[in-house]
């Protein structure tokens, strides 16, 4: 045998769910000091294959063998105390609990009485935060937090543990470009100790920078393990989809006709000042900027979320007043929330239902119920057009993937048909096969005439599919650029920091 | 309005949201003090809020850990009734005419005191083992609870009033240096404890985790099963408590006693500011929440005030203070 240190193997693991196999034999072998990637289309069964590995859910049969030594029903402190340490997909923080109980729970410092050390947890919580290029006061709650230092919180958990294997569940989706680096840098210095990572991503050009070797999976099933230098993007998509993905982004030139909705002077509070654009029919607008730029609270002020302190918006020329997202739905926009795990999704219902919500009032007939064979109709035509995969359209939204969930909420959007679309991140945590189906939804529906309005932290996916790109700096409009092959991720980073030469 | 006006504005509204429920209850001692100035301020009249406080603060106290684990114990009335049998019956003279067990002789306080701990206890690791183990809601665990334990009272006693109790048992219905009651003291240290567990011990923080958000805490590694089967054992047993100062005060424990008790305790916590969405609560707040209840009761006696409407304005107060805590709460747009 060769003498290559394994920390984690793990055998033919199987993981059956109630009409899902989402585990069909896999293996995984992570070496010692090494980052390894993990990818795969969403549903792949990622995240199932990591719940088997920290104790959450037990695998229905295989082996798992860490540091040399064989597992048998273990539970997650188990797993813990052995050292290996888990940050979920799903950020999972004790809200009202603050930051430094929030990395310690279970494992609070004690004074010789036995009795929670305060200070020292303090000075520990302190000191972990310097280090990862944090200086939020520990004492401070988790919910006032913003969801990427609430992340970078569970990124501090995890690492906190000195665990010798930390499996990261797409930890970057909710990070921006500063973070993830302080990420990275964190990663390589893991490694130099000599401790191993899994890590899952969608973006692709990120398991590039910082892993070693990729592991994919599809279908619940094993495809390969290759070196990161031997393979590249185009064979790692193919080995994802199992065909090849020829365009990411099928914007089709649409006709761009009358002006829709008109932004004048809008402001609210501290967030943005002054914005002034018009979207048109069957036109898509990007919007980007820095995270913290405003973006999100620009289009959630228009549709009724926030409150404007400034400005007027007109539809159609009209100026119209509105106050909530009910006034916003009955003047025909729709709102895809960034996150959607608080604002949109209901766990507990079926995937159908989840879909159909948003568009009771076009599914009822004459007596005024639901209509069960239209609604039966169209969210399979959804499930089907967004590939959302999920063994029913009665499945429970909360036992889906992690990316399948997002789709939901898409498909729940796009069926209300709306005249004017914001959506916001539209393609976070989606897989590469599934992004470029959601881009050529939206793509046709602005070939329908609808007007969008897309806010995206990925500048390829900006300039992919916008015709023009509104730039916020500091909650200021710094520009509106004309797409065109002229236009670069580089000018549009140039605006988006306030930094024209 | 100019800016000055509005920065104390903002500044009383900040004072409110921190100590809101709080200032309730100072609000009520003040109307109270110039309403009564003889009555009320007077030091007779506040130790007798604070003694008429102890059987429910003492359970609110366990019922805030129960709330704030996202849980909820319906069965401590019904708790404190067959705690209070037992530790009765074992504590009879023999002048009795009726007993529980004809021929035993009267027993060591002591006994009375440990048996009715352990019938709390026990009664407490039933419910929160079936919650944890099987998955029941708390709601349905510990109603079957409330209604089984009120079963076992009336079989154990034949319906009839356990009386004529030992002076050891008489005791906790007494004062020390013939002022300050027993319970009260009683109810003082449950207070420290209950604080010390809550905020001090891994126990307590874990309480928090689980009632937060179960998934994290399960995932940080703490044993969650576990810890909700002691949270369910420590209301049992502040219920057994209270039941000892019940049997000392009334002297007589009647198989129908404090039925009603829990919808009071879970007021007392509830107004204490303690969400029952889980993750939030004090032991303070359990404390202000009980004597706003026992301030009440106090005020509407000495201003002679048809009880009835102390009901109404006590459902108000309820909803009042759930809707001024869901403010403080809501997230800041
Ligand atoms: N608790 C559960 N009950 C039933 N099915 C489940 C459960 N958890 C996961 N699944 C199913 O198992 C499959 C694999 O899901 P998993 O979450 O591992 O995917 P993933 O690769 O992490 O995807 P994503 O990139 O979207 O996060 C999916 O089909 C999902 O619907
Ligand atoms: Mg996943």
């Amino acid at each position: 045998m060769s003498d290559i240190e394994y920390i984690l193997e793990a055998t033919n693991i199987v993981k059956k769910f109630p009409g899902v196999d989402a585990l069909k034999g896999v293996d995984l072998r992570v070496k010692k000091g090494e980052i390894l990637g993990l990818v795969g289309e969403n549903g792949a069964g990622k995240s199932t294959l990591m719940k088997c590995i920290i104790g959450i859910h037990p695998p229905t049969s295989g082996e798992i063998k860490f540091d040399g030594r064989q597992l048998n029903k273990f539970s997650t402190s188990d797993a813990l105390s052995m050292g290996i340490s888990y940050i979920q997909q799903e950020l999972s923080p004790i809200e009202y609990r603050p930051i430094m109980e929030n990395i310690w729970v279970g494992r609070e410092p004690r004074n010789r009485f036995g009795l929670v050390d305060h200070k020292q947890m303090y000075e520990d919580t302190k000191e972990l935060l310097l280090s990862i290029g944090m200086d939020e006061d520990p004492k401070m709650l988790v919910r006032d937090l913003t969801v990427a230092k609430q992340q970078m919180i569970e990124i501090a958990k995890a690492v906190s543990y000195d665990a010798k294997l930390i499996i990261m569940d797409e930890p970057t989706s909710a990070l921006s470009g500063s973070e993830i680096t302080e990420l990275f840098s964190i990663m390589r210095k893991i490694k130099q100790e000599g401790k191993s990572i899994i890590y899952i991503s969608h973006k692709l050009d990120e398991i590039y920078t910082i892993t070693d070797r990729v592991v994919v999976l599809r279908d619940g099933e094993f495809i390969g393990a290759k070196a990161i230098d031997e393979i590249d993007v185009n064979q790692m998509i193919e080995m994802m989809v199992g065909r090849k993905v020829t365009d990411l982004f099928p914007k089709v030139k649409c006709e761009i006709c009358d002006v829709k909705l008109e932004v004048q002077n809008l402001s609210s509070g501290k967030e943005f000042q002054d914005v002034s654009f018009d979207v048109r029919e069957g036109e898509i607008l990007g919007i980007a900027g820095l995270v913290g730029s405003g973006r999100t609270a620009l289009i959630e002020t228009i549709f009724g979320i926030r409150k404007r302190t400034a400005g007027h918006v007109f539809i159609d020329g009209q100026e119209v007043n509105i106050k909530s997202p009910a006034d916003a739905i009955a003047n025909g926009m729709a709102f895809l929330t960034e996150d959607r795990r608080l604002n949109g999704i209901f766990p507990m219902l079926s995937v159908k239902t989840n879909i159909i919500v948003a568009n009771l009032n076009n599914l009822i007939n004459k007596t005024g119920l639901l209509n069960t064979k239209l609604v039966n109709m169209k969210s399979l035509e959804y499930i089907d057009a967004i590939q959302i995969k999920t063994p029913s359209q009665d499945q429970l939204v909360m036992n889906l993937s992690g990316g399948n969930q997002q789709k939901v909420l898409v498909g729940r959007w796009l069926m209300t048909e709306p005249e004017i679309l914001f959506l916001d991140e539209p393609t976070r945590g989606i897989d590469v096969g599934t992004k470029s189906e959601i881009h050529r939804l939206i793509s046709q529906l602005a070939g329908q005439g609808k007007s969008i309005v897309m806010v995206s932290s990925e500048l390829p996916e900006i300039l992919g599919m916008s015709d023009r790109v509104v730039v916020l700096s500091q909650g200021k409009l710094t520009g509106i650029l004309e797409n065109s092959d002229e236009l670069t991720q580089e000018i549009v980073m140039q605006y988006a920091t306030n930094n024209m030469s | 309005m100019n800016s000055k006006n509005s920065e104390k504005l903002s500044k009383i509204k900040q004072l409110v949201s921190k100590y809101g429920i709080a200032l309730i209850l100072v609000g009520m001692v003040i109307l109270m003090t110039i309403l009564k100035p003889q009555s009320f301020p007077s030091a007779k009249n506040i130790l007798n809020i604070l003694n008429q406080s102890a059987i429910v603060g003492i359970m609110a106290l366990g019922m805030t850990i129960v709330i704030i684990s996202k849980g909820i114990d319906l069965s401590v009335g019904s708790v404190l009734a067959l705690a209070g049998v037992v530790a009765a019956s074992l504590s009879q003279t023999s002048a009795a005419s009726i007993k529980v067990f004809e021929s035993l002789g009267q027993q060591p306080i002591f006994v009375a005191i440990l048996a009715a701990l352990a019938v709390g206890a026990a009664a407490g690791a039933i419910s929160g083992g079936l919650i944890a183990f099987t998955g029941i809601p708390a709601f349905i665990s510990t109603l079957g609870m409330m209604t089984i334990a009120r079963g076992i009272v009336f079989l154990y006693t034949q319906g009839q009033p356990v009386s004529k109790l030992s002076d050891g048992m008489l005791f906790f219905g007494s004062n020390v240096f013939e002022v300050i009651p027993v319970p009260v003291i009683v109810y003082g240290i449950m207070i420290i404890i209950t604080a010390i567990i809550l905020g001090y011990t891994r126990f307590g923080k874990s309480v928090y985790a689980i009632g937060g958000n179960i998934n994290a805490a399960e995932v940080s590694g703490i044993k969650v099963k576990r810890n909700i089967v002691l949270i369910y054992i420590f209301a049992g047993v502040t219920a057994a408590l209270a039941s000892i100062l019940f049997t000392g005060r009334v002297a007589s424990v009647h198989p129908g006693s404090a039925t009603g008790y829990e919808l009071t305790v879970i007021a007392a916590t509830t107004i204490g500011g303690t969400s029952h969405s889980g993750g939030i609560g004090t032991v303070w707040g359990a404390v202000v929440g009980t004597l706003i209840l026992s301030v009440l009761t106090n005020g509407f006696t000495l201003l002679g005030i048809d009880p009835y409407w102390q009901q109404i304005v006590q459902g108000m107060i309820i909803v009042g203070a759930v809707v001024l805590d869901m403010r403080k709460n809501a997230k800041k747009a």
